[in-house]
């Protein structure tokens, strides 16, 4: 009757390895940043499957740390990409190649 | 019946995140990634979680992505959005990672299942009567500087995205 852990490892991995796809193929920024969002929820999933599966809370507690640090990233990430958007008027990756031999 | 709920959920899940891959304009990934986040929050509450489901609907739908919705239609860029030139390289780079992640899933999956639900003791059982207030009590008992230094990770992140986004630091005093 319960799901067995390994679905939701599979489950797990599908998301992450397409967020991993998703930063590196994409080439529109704020993609990029939701890409980075899907990886994080990945580990999400995990952690509360985990704490499900042992039970032990430690692991939803550790989700909610999580959830704070992808606010703090969103809110930097988005900042930096609005003076980005000032400076050059594009978000396209590709044209950011001041630090690039 | 759980596991009708699971596959609607995780299939929801997969599908909607290829899609914030793979569509072309923002705005239809972020609304994507938006439904991914309301089946997430599904899946916690089938795995006995319903404060972090709760969470996950008021922060991350209605506080991040309304941030990036924000931010997309304030830098109006939905066009010429295509994939990287690189992405060929990329390609090589996540095959075999994806190949690896197959080898360990199926190498792995029928050695994880077998002692699933067997170790389930008694004294855990606040797990299941009020997850908000045991999720509370570790919180504020065992995580204390954890949740300390969190609040510090967010002041830092509110004054460095207002430096970074304001205008020019300084222009009102000449």
């Amino acid at each position: 009757m319960t799901i067995p852990i390994s679905y939701y490892l599979i489950l797990s991995a599908i998301v992450f390895l397409t967020g991993v796809v998703g930063v590196l193929i994409r080439r529109n920024i704020i993609a990029i940043l939701l890409s980075v969002e899907l990886m994080l929820n990945a580990t999400n999933i995990n952690f509360v499957a985990f704490s499900d599966h042992l039970q032990d809370l430690g692991g939803q507690v550790f989700v909610f740390f999580a959830l704070t640090v992808a606010a703090a990233e969103v809110a930097v990430g988005l900042a930096i990409i609005i003076a980005l958007h000032r400076s050059k008027s594009t978000i396209n990756v590709e044209e950011f190649n001041l630090l690039k031999w | 019946m759980s596991q009708l709920f699971f596959g609607y959920f995780a299939g929801m899940i997969a599908i909607t995140s290829i899609l914030v891959v793979a569509l072309r304009n923002p705005v239809y990934s972020a609304l994507s990634l938006l439904v991914m986040f309301f089946h997430v929050a599904g899946l916690f509450i089938t795995l006995h979680a319903e404060f972090l489901a709760a969470v996950q609907i008021i922060v991350y739908a209605g506080a991040i992505l309304v941030l990036y919705l924000f931010v997309v239609m304030i830098l109006n860029v939905a066009q010429d959005d295509r994939y990287h030139s690189q992405w060929r390289i990329a390609g090589v780079v996540c095959i075999p990672l994806l190949i690896e992640s197959m080898l360990l899933l199926s190498g792995g999956a029928g050695a994880v299942n077998t002692g699933s639900r067997s170790l389930q003791s008694g004294p855990q059982d606040a797990i299941d009567t009020d997850n908000t207030l045991a999720i509370g009590k570790t919180l504020f008992s065992t995580y204390l500087f954890p949740f300390e230094v969190a609040s510090l990770v967010l002041l830092v992140a509110m004054i460095g995205a207002i430096v970074l986004a304001k205008r020019d630091i300084g222009e009102h005093n000449t």
